[in-house]
């Protein structure tokens, strides 16, 4: 029996190993304030008071599965009620990441793609190029919808060129920070730390 | 006039007269030692006073007062000195020194509550003993069965004509508008503390709206309506409408068991609110709906049979649920419960009549910041101390029910006794 099979069969241990604040969901008493304090809560598939039952539950693959915690927004909200203080917008994002990670994550949700072109986006020069992302996001969906978008926004893009707030000089190359070598090094050295870690314990 | 007080370190001294404090004072005195029972408030009595009816045997807290009042009246040994708190305390076991400030009740102790000062004056002010729900006259008796029996005239009368003609209305010249406060130095042996809790302020429940939405209202003043001599009467009316509420929610863990609010449990939120639900079919028969949202029931030995009682009642509904906010209803008024039920993640939008906050328990007395040597525990109740000969008594100690507020006053006494009985040894 490997290591990751052991911990199938308590899916609790596994995510306090190796979800991001993964320990506080011990520590929640199923009082159902962060679920109904979540502006997003109706769209959940499982609100996060649920999810930590499930996790508790040894519920393993419905749980990295779930669309739920890519719908969190990162509104704070659920953190500043919860009678027992879990960090629960940070165990959201954990657990979404850690699916991810696993590849078990739902493949087509629109929040997945946006963190993904986020990232990519971000990493290339130390800053988000907001230019570019926006028409990355704009035909995310293919190009047609990408044109349709593009036309619905052109009013705001000629405004936030007007007020300075965005140049079209940012589609050749753009703004960065100092080192972007030295930053994409300390990341894949950030990325390599991380898998070794999950490797030993998951 | 002055207040005469003798003490020595032969002396008690209890501070605070609700039902903890006076139990305290009765068991000491009635061993044969020399009790002082200070109370801030113009009676003693304290929060048992202000309740409609007791859990679990569901009988009037007057009567078991009567009964304690009596037992004082009575003993030779208690002196009690209201309207009094103590703001010094300098020496150590078996050799206090206490400095006590005492505040003027302009009536002296030839009143014979007979209510022409009140029926004299026109000035009103928020009553304290209903909460702020009605008023009462600014020359008063705190409430029916106060002890002493004797009026108080509120200070901000003072100077004022109303004074003047409640002065004037008395026909045994108990009125006094010369009266002073006072400070006395005292000396005693031991110190109990039985100063109780307050209420929890709801205001600070933002979600909950009892600032912005009358018909929110506390499970303190929900024990006042009930009273039939209280401010409505004894009928459950809504705040913003007068209407009788027959559709009742309660909100447990009010404030308590949150790291917002009250870390600790208040513990006895459960019991009240179960007995409060029994209070809608005492009103109004099968008409009475209750609904009891709470994180889980905490009605620990005996008091589960109270509780399995309240759940076979069709009329009481139990919601496993920590309600997340209160919105409103604009067209009925009704506060509206949102959140998510446990027991299968259902998400709700209720309406009520009425929605009872089961608020916390917490210190009445803020020690931590007082210039007395007391320890407490991170929720602000008095923690033991070996070395001490100050004890705490009731809900000074813990939140805690009548009946255990009761055994912890009584454990209290004894130690308070030993502290003197070895102190009259060691001087024999
Ligand atoms: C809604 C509700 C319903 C309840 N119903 C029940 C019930 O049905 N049955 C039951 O068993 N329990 C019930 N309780 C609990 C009950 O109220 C307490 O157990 C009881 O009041 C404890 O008595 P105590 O003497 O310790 O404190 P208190 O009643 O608070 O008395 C303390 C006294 O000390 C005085 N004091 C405070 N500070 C000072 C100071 N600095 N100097 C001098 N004096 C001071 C106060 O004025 C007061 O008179 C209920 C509580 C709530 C909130």
């Amino acid at each position: 029996m490997t290591a990751t099979e052991k911990y199938r069969n308590n899916f609790l241990q596994e995510v306090i190993a190796n979800v991001e604040e993964g320990e506080w969901v011990r520590m929640c008493m199923q009082c159902g304030v962060c679920s109904g304090s979540c502006p997003l809560g109706p769209h959940w598939e499982h609100p996060p008071q649920e999810i930590f039952m499930m996790i508790r539950a040894n519920k393993r693959q419905e749980v990295l599965s779930s669309s739920s915690m890519w719908y969190c927004t990162s509104c704070y909200n659920c953190i500043a009620r919860c009678p027992r203080g879990l960090p629960i917008t940070h165990i959201m994002h954990g657990l979404a990441h850690y699916g991810r990670k696993l590849g078990v994550a739902p493949k087509e949700l629109p929040t997945i793609k946006f963190s993904m072109l986020f990232w990519e986006n971000l990493v290339q020069k130390g800053r988000v190029n907001e230019l570019k992302l926006g028409l990355r996001l704009y035909f995310m969906n293919g190009f047609m919808n990408g044109i349709k978008t593009a036309l619905k926004m052109q009013k705001i893009g000629l405004g936030m060129f007007l007020t300075k707030r965005m140049t079209p000089m940012e589609m050749l190359g753009g703004h960065g920070c100092k080192d972007a070598k030295g930053l994409q090094a300390i990341l894949k050295k950030a990325q390599q730390i991380e898998d070794a870690k999950t490797v030993k314990q998951g | 006039m002055t207040t005469e007080i003798v003490a020595t370190n032969q002396t008690i001294l209890v501070v605070g007269g609700g039902i903890s404090g006076m139990t305290a004072a009765i068991e000491a005195a009635e061993c044969g030692k020399q009790v002082i029972l200070l109370e801030k408030n113009p009676s003693i009595g304290g929060r048992v006073a202000q309740l409609y009816k007791y859990f679990p045997k569901l009988c009037f807290p007057t009567c078991g007062m009567e009964i304690n009042t009596r037992r004082i009246k009575m003993n030779r040994n208690v002196r009690v000195v209201t309207m009094a708190e103590v703001t010094k305390v300098t020496g150590k076991k078996g050799d206090y020194s206490v400095e006590i400030n005492i505040s003027p009740r302009y009536v002296n102790e030839n009143c014979t509550a007979c209510g022409d000062c009140s029926n004299a004056v026109s000035g009103e002010f928020a009553n304290e003993h209903n909460y702020g729900l009605n008023k009462r006259k600014g020359a008063y008796l705190p409430f029916a069965m106060a002890y002493p029996q004797r009026y108080v005239l509120d200070p901000a009368m003072i100077g004022t004509d109303d004074a003047a003609k409640a002065k004037e209305a008395c026909k045994y010249n108990a009125i006094d508008l010369e009266m002073q406060a006072q400070t006395l130095q005292l000396k005693v042996g031991a110190i109990i503390w039985a100063t109780g809790w307050q209420p929890y302020d709801a205001n600070k429940i933002r979600p909950y709206a009892y600032d912005r939405n009358p018909n929110v209202i506390t499970s303190v003043e929900l024990e006042r309506m009930m009273d039939p001599f209280g401010p409505t009467g004894g009928k459950i009316l809504r705040p913003s409408d007068g209407k009788e509420a027959k559709d009742i929610a309660f909100i447990q863990c009010a404030g308590s068991r949150d790291h917002n609010y009250l870390k600790h449990c208040s513990r006895i939120c459960c019991m009240a609110s179960l007995k409060q639900t029994t209070y809608l079919r005492e009103r109004y028969g099968n008409e009475g709906k209750a609904t009891v949202y709470y994180i889980d029931i905490r009605a620990i030995d005996r008091f589960e049979d109270f509780y399995l009682k309240v759940r076979k009642d069709d009329n009481i509904n139990f919601i496993k649920s920590k309600v997340a906010n209160i919105t409103l209803d604009k067209e009925t008024g009704n506060p509206v419960l949102n959140g998510v039920n446990t027991e299968g993640y259902h998400r709700y939008s209720n309406p009520h009549e009425l929605v009872v906050l089961a608020v916390g328990m917490q210190p009445s007395v803020d020690f931590a910041n007082l210039s007395i040597d007391i320890s407490v525990n991170e929720h602000g109740f008095i923690e033991a101390d070996e070395e001490s000969g100050m004890f705490a008594a009731g809900c000074a100690a813990d939140a805690l029910d009548v009946n255990r507020a009761v055994q912890s006053a009584t454990a209290s006494t004894l130690r308070a006794i030993q502290v003197i009985n070895q102190l009259s040894a060691a001087e024999a």
